[in-house]
């Protein structure tokens, strides 16, 4: 029987929340005084995931770099494997919301797109 | 002079709400100015998702919850101007401001909306000892850098303070390959978000040290380190816990202070708790026909709340260019006083007559309190007792009064606000 401790981020009493894990399955959640402790708390013993966000160079824009996100929810293991997939990636302006920056980063299955517009610099 | 109706100082998330608005209800003449060279505010370096869950129930990382608003901007042909600095604003309302294609210039408004939000507290602020080398940065100087100048401050860091732009930076700097070494909290609890705590620290093995604070920084051109020492209940460094962490970079995050140097000049009356103007039902200051919303008039937690309290401040101020005297009020002034446990309410009064049929309260309170009540007494008799499990200054708080339940109480002289426990 293995046993993971975690804290509750549904709310702000941040319940201290107890996983008895046998063999990767859940057998029970202790600690948590809702029933949302106890869904957050086997998604995130399964199969955590973050949307991860950061910057990527733009050439010929009004700014110099341009924010990003994965489109949906990566699992929390293949964080840095994106972050690295982002080094050295260069747009050239325009750049729009939603446009796709990386396609399937890390074999998520998952894109990287623009979260702000970036228009051509003036000439 | 250029006339205009109303004025809105400032392009973040609260001005552009409070434009959009106030355009909404019926004025033409609105304009908005913004000092950066485009509008979102500091929303354009918030890149991180979590933005927008309660008004558009997705998730958006700023400058796309931003852009929803500006896209309303430009779909209402609301007039603004970018790189314009406002210098002035007359207790008559001549607002004087100056950008490069204009110079110095006037404009008479007949309201004015203040929305130039907030400021970070400073290492000047905290009278932290030692040298004043380079690379010592409030976190939201070094999230501009990163997020929008595409520089990294630098490679070994140490954040004092876990107000969540910190938290957010210690992960940020991690992506970008930088080493956090720790987050240093002089409080016993976190200013930021669980949230945060979780996704930014505890995911990447960040330690939070609570009752700690910087004592001494090392270097002299550039930083060093800086000595930790944990702290005992008054908040002064107990001898011999004293620890160096070497680090080239350190960040700020220690509080967000509105930024009134304009509103203070026009004479607008301030609250000494939240530095922010002190507002009526109608966010009205003392100033008729002047108005506050947004993080100059109290720090919010959720641009969602700033958003939503800058269309009401924009919805009055159309409703005072429209109706003029008709919309004074004939009734009392009733005070909304903050006692036990509740460090300040906005608005800090009422007229009743003038109200909506709904009004919010926001309030912060001074320290974490469990399994207690929200009180709300109509001169001496508790009328609302709301139970809430916790309650933490890190979170804004919200109250909601009715103008009907208001209404049976016609001899009310004062509306008293506290925390009560079981």
């Amino acid at each position: 029987m293995e046993e993971r401790n975690l804290i509750c981020i549904c709310c702000p009493i941040g319940c201290s929340l107890t996983v008895l894990m046998k063999e990767n399955t859940v057998e029970k959640v202790t600690g948590n005084t809702c029933k949302r402790g106890d869904v957050y708390a086997r998604n995130e013993v399964t199969n955590p995931m973050r949307i991860v966000t950061s910057t990527v160079k733009v050439i010929g824009g009004r700014g110099d770099v341009v924010s990003v996100k994965t489109k949906e929810d990566i699992p929390k293991g293949k964080i840095f494997e994106c972050v690295r997939a982002l080094k050295g990636v260069e747009v050239n302006a325009p750049v729009h919301i939603g446009d796709i920056i990386i396609t399937n980063v890390a074999n998520t299955g998952v894109d990287i797109v623009a979260t702000k517009n970036v228009e051509c610099k003036e000439a | 002079m250029k006339e205009y109706d109303i004025v809105i100082i400032g392009g973040g998330p609260a001005g552009l709400a409070a434009a959009v608005s106030a355009k909404k209800n019926g004025i033409e003449r609105v304009l908005l100015l913004e000092r950066d060279k485009e509008l979102g505010g500091i929303l354009n370096q918030c890149i991180h998702n979590g933005f927008g869950l309660h008004t558009f129930k997705e998730e958006l990382t700023g400058p796309e919850y931003a852009e929803k608003f500006i896209q309303q901007v430009y779909e209402e042909n609301i007039e603004y101007k970018l790189n314009t600095m406002v210098m002035n604003i007359s207790p008559k309302k001549v607002v004087t401001a100056m950008n490069h294609e204009e110079g110095l210039f006037e404009m008479q408004a007949k309201a004015v909306v203040l929305a130039m939000g907030c400021r970070e507290r400073a290492r000047g602020a905290l009278n932290i000892p030692g040298y004043r080398p380079a690379g010592i940065f409030s976190a939201g100087t070094a999230q501009r850098l990163v997020n929008m100048e595409g520089y990294l401050p630098g490679r070994e860091v140490v954040i004092l303070g876990s107000g969540d732009i910190g938290l957010i930076m210690a992960r940020r700097m991690t992506f970008e390959g930088a080493k956090v070494k720790v987050v240093a909290e002089r409080m016993p609890y976190s200013g930021g978000l669980k949230r945060n705590i979780v996704q930014c620290l505890d995911d990447y093995g960040i330690p939070l040290k609570l009752s700690h604070t910087v004592v001494d920084i090392k270097g002299k051109k550039r930083l060093e380190g800086v000595v930790l020492a944990e702290v005992d209940e008054k908040g002064n460094p107990i001898p011999l816990t004293e620890e160096f962490y070497s680090c080239d970079t350190l960040l700020l995050s220690v509080g967000l202070i509105p930024e009134n140097e304009i509103s203070n000049a026009m004479g607008v009356e301030m609250n000494p708790v939240t530095m922010g103007p002190e507002v009526n039902e109608i966010l009205e200051t003392n100033i008729e026909g002047v108005f506050a919303c947004g993080n100059v008039l109290h720090v919010h937690d959720l641009v969602d709340f700033v958003s939503q309290e800058a269309a009401t401040a924009g919805k009055n101020a159309a409703l005072y260019v429209k109706m003029g005297n008709a919309r004074k009020s004939t009734g009392e002034k009733i005070p909304l006083n903050a006692k036990e446990g509740i460090r300040y309410t906005v608005p800090g009064s009422i007229h009743v007559d003038r109200m909506d049929e709904n009004l919010m309260v926001r309030f912060r309170v001074d320290g974490i309190y469990k399994n207690c009540y929200i009180s709300a007494y109509f001169n001496n008799e508790r009328v609302i007792h709301k139970k809430r499990s916790i309650l933490a200054p890190g979170e804004m708080e919200e109250l909601k009064l009715t103008k009907e339940q208001l209404l049976h109480y016609p001899n009310l002289k004062t509306i008293t606000v506290k925390v009560e426990e079981v």
